[in-house]
């Protein structure tokens, strides 16, 4: 197979909401896609240097928890970091990819990563924050390879 | 279990990990050449069935023995 091309929206910046892209974007890649994952607002997070990416339970019902918590207790400072720290070594445990291991993948694999420009200059970011090797574009730059694409998502 | 030219041995890694190592490692073989691949993610059977049928690369076997998934991917 050859031909087919994928085109990702990416706007969340915590660690959950980033696997999706880069689980996808690397699978894609795999199957011989041509991948691009356009970066929006928190999106961006996944571009930085450092991924530094957190989990919270905050507005979150639906998070299963070890135990019951009542949210105030869940707001109390410390928690996200804890619950970032439990939910990466339950990550670890279950042979689940590190999101480090899955863009280093992506990036191998050739997968086009384009930061938003609007948001890149709204949050005060410079292109030093970022990786090497990223494209910057707007929507029209998004629409010139999604328009082309066999698949596009939103997430 | 057939004959093959390379192992990989996937146990404990989840999705999507098993298939970016056995595409990365299918990379290093020559066409004919079988990888026998060791998964212990249930997820894998179906998704080594999918990676054969969109790559072109054949499936030669595929079965489950003493709790881990045994693959033979033959590249083509």
């Amino acid at each position: 197979m050859s031909g087919k091309k994928l085109a990702i929206i990416a706007t969340k910046g915590s660690l959950d909401w980033a696997y999706p892209p880069l689980i996808l974007g690397s699978t894609a890649a795999a199957l011989g896609y041509e991948v691009e994952i356009f970066c929006t607002f928190y999106g961006l997070q996944l571009l930085r240097k450092k991924l530094d990416l957190k989990v919270t339970s905050l507005g979150n019902p639906g998070m299963p928890m070890p135990m019951p918590m009542p949210v105030l207790l869940q707001a109390l400072p410390g928690m996200q970091s804890m619950m970032t720290l439990m939910m990466k070594q339950k990550m670890k445990s279950k042979g689940v990819a590190s999101l480090e291991e899955l863009r280093e993948l992506c990036i191998e694999a050739e997968v086009r990563l384009v930061a938003c420009q609007m948001t890149v200059d709204l949050f005060d970011f410079d292109s030093s924050d970022f990786i090497d090797g990223i494209e910057y574009g707007g929507a029209a730059t998004f629409f010139e390879f999604a328009g082309e694409s066999d698949i596009t998502l939103f997430v | 279990m057939a004959d093959f030219d390379q192992e990989l041995d996937a146990s404990g890694l989840n999705c999507p990990l098993p298939i970016l190592r056995a595409k990365k490692a299918l990379a290093a073989l020559s066409e004919g050449q079988v990888l026998h691949i060791i998964a212990t993610d249930p997820g894998a059977v179906k998704d080594f069935e999918a990676f054969a049928k969109q790559t072109g690369n054949e499936l030669v076997e595929s079965r489950e023995e003493g709790g881990k998934f045994h693959f033979l991917m033959k590249k083509h």
